[in-house]
């Protein structure tokens, strides 16, 4: 994992220094609500319905046990004991007061931690594959690659006041778990005909209101020519992109109106006027995936027996291994996930108790890394197969072990009407009341993979429109409504979620997505997962159940 | 009038001729739309000529006039139109631009950092008592993760 050095460390410190400043200057109304609302974005701070919110950047997603240990201090000293784990591997705190954000950051400062760029019109944290460098299908571990982008992202002087957001994430896999296909740039890590490493760069998607699945701008792009490439995108897009409409500003919408054609066309130009005098060199890219270095696993750690018997003796220790951890690279290992969707508790979030305790295990069992997921878990991913067993039995004592990675109850759900003054609907109550009604875990089991995502308004937050089931909170004349999608996927068959009909009532979303998944039993066939079965038969069968007059 | 020039406080003395105005005597800026309707009598002016440009206009259309403008200011309508940071690094990177180019506008004192850092040399303030903040947020940061201008 990258380590700070003398200049990283200076940079956030002076960071804080200048925010403390700008954040006395506001409270001594020096500054306007409007010319603060920009700074205090780009240093993470929203103002929700109840209070500030906080995000925290997550780089890439790794956190240190150190870092863990921080983020439940805040939480404890801060905030109401929890936080929460956002769909872009960030953190959240619901409840700081604005005057202690400075001192806040300084505390998340002291371990190597900030929240620059994490809000705001500018670029925004570099998000990856959860299983980068530990997965099996990997061509080249990205991590590396993220850590440079995300430096010269943070406090590029040109590219800070955007026309909108701007997102990149970058993935090493076969399996795209980042979801590139939906980000302002996306970057994957190909082998070129030759044998050769580069990327593959996808530009121009994104989700929020107008989702759009981005387009290949260039299929193969040599590593050293990648901070070049990613300068003439953004200058092009800063100059070009629409500031007249918010709802238009983003780059999918340039990329739309201009057709890819042409908007490649102009990057290249400008591309060419830079890409030679800013190669990365061969040097920096080594130093930085020296950075990312495998840790030193045991090779003696295959297993002696002890991990298989547990797993035949005890059923509900074998069903987490089933659901909860993936596979790794190294014999003996696995990644194993830290459910954050317990039943009776919102979707991603996590106490400081149960913070402190993650720390300790990954001290314990997974060399003192974290990770953050886009499905709101963490993952502990070099775990011994024979540590599993003492590692699952902790976990569940906090109730981290719900055995549901990847299945029904797994549910992408963003803070809703409950935090959110941007919602129009709740969506906490209702993955709550969810899953209740999906309360058998061996029907859950049953279903197996299934992707639901709910967000309380267009925005998006949760992604709903690439979720198996996206369910969309939509306000109408004040009263909660609901729409329903299916068929969404944000992994390499990326789609958008096709429309099922009219909104749903409150009190009747909960019935439609268990009919729905009656539907999905009833006419599978053997082994289909519930994507294959609606890509197979459509939307019409499960319409007419959603939708038949009782 | 006094602003930020070179991390110095100084007097300003350019005057700017808007686009009804007859040009005058001393060192003016126009817009980029007199530059172009009028280049023949600016060019002829006795006095240095600038320009000022907006967040709209096209650097590259300027390119070309560079040897014969003796200021650029900046001006922004709104601190959050960050077109006008291209259009400083395209100025100084792309044209190899020497002359001042000046801040003007509604751009926010907590903007100066980046904006020196494109190329900006020169910031000029609406109020005299935020020319000091300017010279402390100028030094903002000691440190830096990538190559700009400065």
């Amino acid at each position: 994992m990258y380590q700070y050095t003398e200049n990283d460390q200076k940079l956030v410190d002076e960071r804080v220094a200048q925010f403390k400043r700008q954040t006395e200057q506001y409270l001594k109304g020096e500054l306007t609500e409007d010319q603060f609302r920009a700074l205090r974005l780009r240093n993470g701070v929203y103002v929700q319905t109840h209070a500030p919110l906080l995000r925290v950047a997550g780089p890439y997603g790794l956190l240190n046990s150190k870092q863990v240990r921080k983020l439940a201090h805040i939480a404890r000293e801060y905030d109401k004991n929890y936080c929460h784990i956002t769909t872009r591997q960030n953190i959240q705190f619901n409840w700081p007061k604005i005057e202690k954000v400075p001192e806040i950051l300084a505390e998340l400062a002291s371990v190597q931690m900030h929240a620059i760029q994490t809000s705001g019109n500018c670029m925004r944290n570099t998000t990856s594959d959860h299983l980068a460098g530990v997965c099996i299908d990997e061509i080249e571990d990205p991590r590396p690659y993220c850590e440079i982008i995300r430096q010269w992202t943070t406090l590029h002087p040109e590219f800070d006041y955007l026309p909108r957001k701007f997102k990149i994430a970058v993935s090493g896999a076969l399996h795209d778990r980042a979801a590139t296909q939906f980000h302002d740039i996306g970057l994957h890590l190909v082998k070129n005909d030759s044998g050769e490493v580069g990327f593959r760069v996808i530009v121009g998607g994104g989700l929020g209101r107008t989702p759009i699945i981005g387009q290949v701008i260039k299929p193969f792009l040599e590593k050293k020519h990648i901070l070049s490439y990613l300068e003439a995108i953004l200058r092009i897009y800063n100059l070009f992109g629409r500031r007249d409409n918010k709802y238009k500003a983003r780059i999918k919408i340039l990329v739309k109106e201009s057709g890819l054609a042409k908007f490649s066309a102009m990057v290249e130009k400008e591309w060419a006027l830079l890409r030679d005098a800013n190669e990365l060199s061969a040097e920096r890219i080594d130093a930085m995936r020296a950075e990312f270095a495998p840790p030193t696993y045991e090779t003696e750690a295959i297993d002696n027996g002890e991990f298989e018997q547990h797993l035949s003796t005890d059923k509900a220790f074998a069903t987490w291994i089933k659901y909860n951890t993936a596979d790794h690279k190294v014999p003996g290992y696995k990644a194993a996930f830290i459910s954050l969707k317990a039943p009776a508790s919102p979707p991603g979030d996590i106490t400081d108790v149960q913070l402190d305790v993650v720390a300790d295990l990954a001290d314990q069992f997974s060399f003192g890394e974290v990770r953050a997921t886009h499905r709101q878990n963490l993952i502990l991913a070099d775990v011994k197969e024979t540590d599993l067993f003492s590692l699952w039995q902790q976990l569940d004592a906090l109730k981290l072990a719900t055995p549901n990675i990847g299945t029904a109850t797994d549910m992408i759900c963003c803070p809703g009407l409950d935090f959110c003054s941007l919602a129009n609907a709740g969506s906490i109550g209702v993955a709550k009341e969810i899953n209740e009604a999906l309360d058998d875990v061996d029907y859950i089991h049953d279903i197996g993979d299934l992707k639901i995502n709910m967000s309380g308004c267009m925005n998006g937050c949760a992604h709903q429109s690439v979720g198996h089931i996206g369910i969309l909170g939509v306000d109408k004349k004040g009263v909660e409504w609901y729409q329903i999608t299916l068929g969404g996927s944000s992994e390499n068959n990326a789609a958008i979620g096709e429309r099922l009909g009219p909104a749903v009532a409150k009190d009747k979303i909960t019935q439609a997505i268990v009919d729905i998944l009656d539907v999905y039993v009833k006419i599978r066939l053997e082994d289909e997962a519930f994507l294959t079965t609606v890509n197979r038969v459509g939307i019409k069968p499960f319409k007419e159940q959603v939708y038949a007059i009782s | 009038m006094q602003l930020v020039k070179d991390k110095e406080i100084i007097n300003n003395t350019w005057r700017f001729v808007s686009d009804e105005e007859t040009l005058g005597a001393g060192d003016i800026t126009v817009t980029l739309q007199r530059w172009k309707n009028d280049q023949h009598n600016l060019l002829a002016h006795q006095g240095k000529v600038g320009l000022r440009l907006s967040a709209a206009d096209v650097v590259d259309d300027i390119a070309g006039d560079l040897k014969n403008i003796h200021l650029v200011e900046l001006d922004f309508a709104d601190f959050a139109d960050g077109r006008l940071f291209s259009h400083a690094w395209l100025l100084r990177s792309r044209f190899d631009y020497l002359e001042e180019i000046r801040a003007i506008g509604h751009y926010l004192l907590d903007q100066v950092f980046y904006l020196s850092r494109v190329g900006v040399n020169a910031f000029s303030t609406e109020k005299a008592t935020d020319l000091t903040q300017v010279l402390t947020n100028l030094n903002d940061f000691t440190v830096q993760y990538q190559r700009s201008v400065n």
